[in-house]
């Protein structure tokens, strides 16, 4: 090996291969089954409990448990499945402490809350690995139904589509399906290729079919797409990136974060993945955390990660950016960009500090700083692109009432472009599957 | 799919869940409650004449709890309903006609003689009731008035109160034994023999939970005073199971109809049930510890074994393990185990070291830097180490293969099977064929 943290520029190869593979692998195991019985017995089956009321898809969580502590791991994951189409992966990059983890009365009582995620994995795993796909489509409807996006919310949504007996086609823009599962999740709380791998579970209750390559406003129409189907669901995600705004964001080795993640999660060999000795990450978000961590655990010296609010501000977890903190990666809050400097390439970046303007804004201190960057990564968000005509958007989200009812007849949209809700895995699951159930309600009426 | 639709003595449920005649079951409110959560069938809270009895004012239960306080067992000192008769009658019909598919039973205790037993059958019946349980079980209180426990422990007042409920209704008449008896198979056997349709058992094990040691009094203590109760919960599981095994095996009651009671909560322990002769269940104390909400992890739980197996429908489960059941006597002698300890999944607590160091057949050696590792020289296989070893299946039994050299006896383990009737240890032994 050749390089090292301090090679200057952006070089693949940082660590040696062994330390590249420890740093990116699995971040939460999956239990073994002492420690799934120990863990499932602290549940205390609480009567109407917190934790179901915090997940979005509302998985019966105290009975999972159960299911799990009389020895039945596969009817556990049937019991997350019925609700969470995805709870495998959900298991996976739930921030559960935002979320049931956060209401479990333990955390309340000792600060250490049942270990929902991990055990909702030991449950999902065993059944995809011995119950194959447990879900049998209803007698064909001869209904048709056009899915856009194959991310979270579109395949929740055209699998229980298929499964009330439609006939679903899902039309995705990218190679792969899966959507951000694919291309956006951390590398290291998805391995083993399990996206795909539970793609194709999923698709195997038939009457799905995708076809990728195929993007809404590029390939396909929307009047195209309500013209050949009974119903129409969006569930396209954020395909844009807001820019920064700053002279200099267009130099070389400045780049979107999703983008450097996608290259990542693509990687067959991430020996051979550059990365910036300096690299400076803009946003305060997931994407922004993710970001700073996987430049880190692919050798970067130093890694600081930069946000223009408070640290309370984030929309990042606490656990999350306690994650980066422990990575290695430094937090810069109450600071913004002004401008990226170099030569052609990347040298700096120059961040003005700011405070509260009493208004609701921010306004800059006056006081400057620059930090050292071969790489800057700009995670300051993403955004709504592609709308089709006729649909309202507000704050760059789709507009809907109920489950997902657009403006339009027969157009439906969730998940991240959609507004409501927070942009989460499971919100777009429990997004896309409610859709479901109205165009299904609908489409029998 | 399994089916887990149930007959018993002629009684229909969706399936063999029922709630035990307990709080769980007192009033409408609630068994409507539980047949919204999914249970096939109650046994309605005991109905007295009027005027209705009174309960204690102060605490009725008391409790033994585990590891992380998970409730073991319950006692109780509760009597049977404190509600008026005509009231629990005008529920009852209500509910039976709400939800027809249910079973609805309801249990009964009156005074021992016939005229009673007369005349509350027949208002029962006017409810539209599936079947009548007759409580002869309930220790505390109610038997210091010669009811319950005190008919239920002379097996010729189970008889002649069997008898005249037969013959006084055409419903279905299930008795309900109490396991404070040294034989259970003498209760079953006189209900049978008085023409009850099936048994249920257990009803509660009398009991003291704990010492108050400030007040000097048994627990629950009621204004410095205390009395004994009923236990249940899973504590009493293997009492309760055993009282099945029992009756299931006696050749006088083989093959009868019992519905099995006592520490029942999960699908497997219903299964384990099942598999010892009865052909349905009741809960109490589960659905009092969780709520009415653990009926979806049994029905499915259940017929998710069910379908695991081939079992098709609940039948085909019941006394399966009835025939394994047998005398000590019996045991094959020439099964010889010896424990292992598995080194990777050890974490060198050293509980079976004590327990065998100490208490057993001093048959694990123990090095310095904390390696457990059995002795087959001193092993006699009591399956100590494995109770108490708190990782599952780290301890093992395995067994000697025949022809292989016991090192403990030095004597070659035999093929075949040999038990005590004929060994030559045994003054009555019979000469071997
Ligand atoms: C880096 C990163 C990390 C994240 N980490 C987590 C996490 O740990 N936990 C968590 O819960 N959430 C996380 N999220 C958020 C989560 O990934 C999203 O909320 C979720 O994927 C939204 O699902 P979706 O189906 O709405 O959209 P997407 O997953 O974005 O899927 C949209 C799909 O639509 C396709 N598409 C887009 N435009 C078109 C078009 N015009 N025509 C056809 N197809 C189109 C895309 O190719 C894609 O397949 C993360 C997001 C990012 C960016
Ligand atoms: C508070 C309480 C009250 C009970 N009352 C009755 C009763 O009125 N009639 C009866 O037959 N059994 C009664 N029982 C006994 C239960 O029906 C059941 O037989 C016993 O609790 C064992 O089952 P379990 O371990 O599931 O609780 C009562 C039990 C409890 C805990
Ligand atoms: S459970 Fe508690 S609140 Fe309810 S009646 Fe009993 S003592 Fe009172």
């Amino acid at each position: 090996m050749t390089n090292s943290p301090t090679t200057p520029g952006i070089v693949a190869g940082r660590l040696a291969p062994q330390a590249i593979a420890e740093n990116f692998a699995d971040i939460a195991p999956d239990f073994d089954p002492h420690e799934a019985a120990v863990a499932a017995d602290r549940c205390y089956f609480c009567y109407d409990a917190p934790c179901v009321a915090a997940c979005p898809t509302e998985i019966d969580i105290p009975l999972f448990i159960r299911q799990i502590q009389t020895g039945q791991p596969e009817a556990a994951g049937q019991t997350i499945l019925d609700q969470n189409i995805l709870g495998g992966m959900c298991a996976r990059v739930c921030p559960t402490e935002t979320l049931c983890e956060g209401e479990c009365v333990r955390e309340a009582a000792e600060g250490k809350p049942v270990e929902i995620g991990r055990l909702q994995r030991y449950a999902t795993d065993r059944l995809m690995a011995n119950d194959g796909h447990p879900y049998r489509r209803a007698a064909p409807t001869g209904r048709r139904v056009a899915v856009v996006g194959a991310g979270p919310a579109g395949l929740a949504c055209a699998h229980r589509l298929a499964m009330h007996g439609h006939d679903v086609t899902v039309f995705d823009a990218r190679e792969k399906p899966g959507g951000l599962n694919e291309y956006g999740i951390a590398a290291y709380k998805t391995v083993g290729g399990f996206a795909q791998a539970e793609v194709d579970w999923l698709l195997k209750i038939g009457g799905i079919e995708l076809r990728h390559g195929q993007a809404l406003g590029r390939d396909v129409t929307l009047d195209g797409l309500r013209n050949d189907h009974d119903a129409v669901f969006l569930g396209m995600g954020l395909a844009g990136v807001n820019a920064l705004g700053v002279e200099g964001e267009a130099r070389e080795g400045a780049r979107d974060a999703v983008d450097f993640i996608a290259e990542l999660r693509q990687s067959d060999d991430l020996t051979k993945l550059p990365v910036g000795r300096h690299v400076v990450v803009i946003g305060g978000g997931m994407t922004a955390v993710d970001a700073a961590v996987q430049s880190r655990l692919l050798g970067a010296e130093d890694v600081s990660m930069v946000y223009r609010r408070a640290r309370d501000r984030m929309s990042a977890s606490e656990h999350e950016i306690d994650h980066a903190a422990t990575a290695g990666v430094r937090i810069i809050t109450n600071a913004q960009p002004v401008a990226v400097h170099g030569n052609g390439a990347v040298r700096e970046v120059e961040f003005a500090y700011t405070r509260d303007n009493g208004k609701g804004g921010l306004e800059s201190t006056g006081e400057t700083f620059r930090l050292k960057a071969d790489q800057v990564f700009k995670a300051i968000g993403q955004s709504l692109e592609g709308a089709p005509d006729g649909l309202t958007v507000e704050r760059g989200k789709i507009t809907v009432t109920g489950p997902g009812r657009t403006g339009l007849d027969g157009v439906w949209a969730g998940g991240d472009c959609a507004a409501g809700g927070e942009d989460l895995t499971v919100t777009a699951v429990a997004q896309g599957r409610d859709a479901a159930e109205d165009i299904h309600a609908r489409l029998s009426a | 799919m399994a089916n887990l639709a149930s007959d018993f003595a002629g009684i229909k449920s969706p399936n063999p869940f029922w709630l035990a005649s307990a709080p769980p079951t007192d009033k409408e409110y609630n068994v409507t409650r539980a047949f919204k959560a999914g249970w096939g069938g109650v046994v309605w809270k005991t109905l007295g004449f009027d005027p209705h009895i009174v309960n204690v004012n102060g605490p009725r239960y008391g409790v033994v709890h585990g590891a992380d306080r998970r409730v073991l067992g319950i006692n109780n000192i509760e009597l049977i309903t404190d509600r008026p008769l005509d009231v629990n009658l005008r529920e009852i019909k209500q509910v039976k006609r709400d939800w027809p598919d249910r079973a609805m039973v309801v249990s009964l205790m009156v005074p021992c003689e016939e005229e009673a037993w007369k005349r509350i059958l027949p208002m029962v019946e006017e409810t539209g009731a599936d079947g009548v349980e007759l409580n002869f079980g309930c220790p505390h209180g109610m038997s210091e008035r010669g009811m319950g426990a005190a008919v239920g422990q002379v097996p010729e007042y189970v008889e002649m109160v069997a008898r005249w409920c037969k013959a006084n209704t055409r419903m279905p008449v299930i008795v309900k034994l109490t396991p404070n008896v040294t034989d259970i198979r003498h209760s079953a056997r006189a209900a049978f023999k008085g023409g009850a349709d099936a048994v249920s058992l257990i009803n509660t094990v009398n009991s003291i939970t704990g010492v108050d040691l400030d007040l000097m009094a048994p627990e629950p203590t009621i204004d410095g005073k205390g009395t004994h109760g009923g236990y249940c919960g899973p504590a009493v599981r293997p009492i309760a199971l055993n009282m099945v095994a029992e009756i299931a095996r006696d050749p006088e009651t083989a093959g009868k109809p019992v519905s099995a009671i006592g520490g029942i909560g999960t699908w497997r322990d219903a299964a384990e049930f099942l598999a010892l002769g009865a052909s349905n269940t009741q809960v109490c104390t589960a659905a009092m510890t969780y709520g009415f909400g653990i009926i979806k992890e049994m029905t499915a739980g259940l017929s998710r074994w069910m379908d695991e197996k081939g079992y098709e429908r609940v039948s085909d489960v019941v006394a399966r393990a009835v025939p394994n059941v047998t005398d000590w006597q019996h045991l094959n002698l020439n099964y010889v185990t010896k424990a292992r300890i598995d080194q990777d999944a050890c974490i060198q607590c050293g509980r079976c070291y004590a327990a065998c160091e100490d208490t057993s057949h001093q048959a694990i050696a123990m090095t310095e830097d904390r390696r457990f590792e059995v002795i087959d020289a001193e092993c006699v296989a009591c399956n100590l180490c494995v109770n108490v070893c708190p990782v599952e299946d780290c301890i093992t039994m395995e067994r000697l293969p025949a022809g292989t050299v016991d090192p403990r006896t030095g004597k070659t383990v035999e093929p075949g099977y040999a038990n005590w009737t004929t060994h030559p240890n045994n003054p009555m032994a019979k000469a071997a064929e």
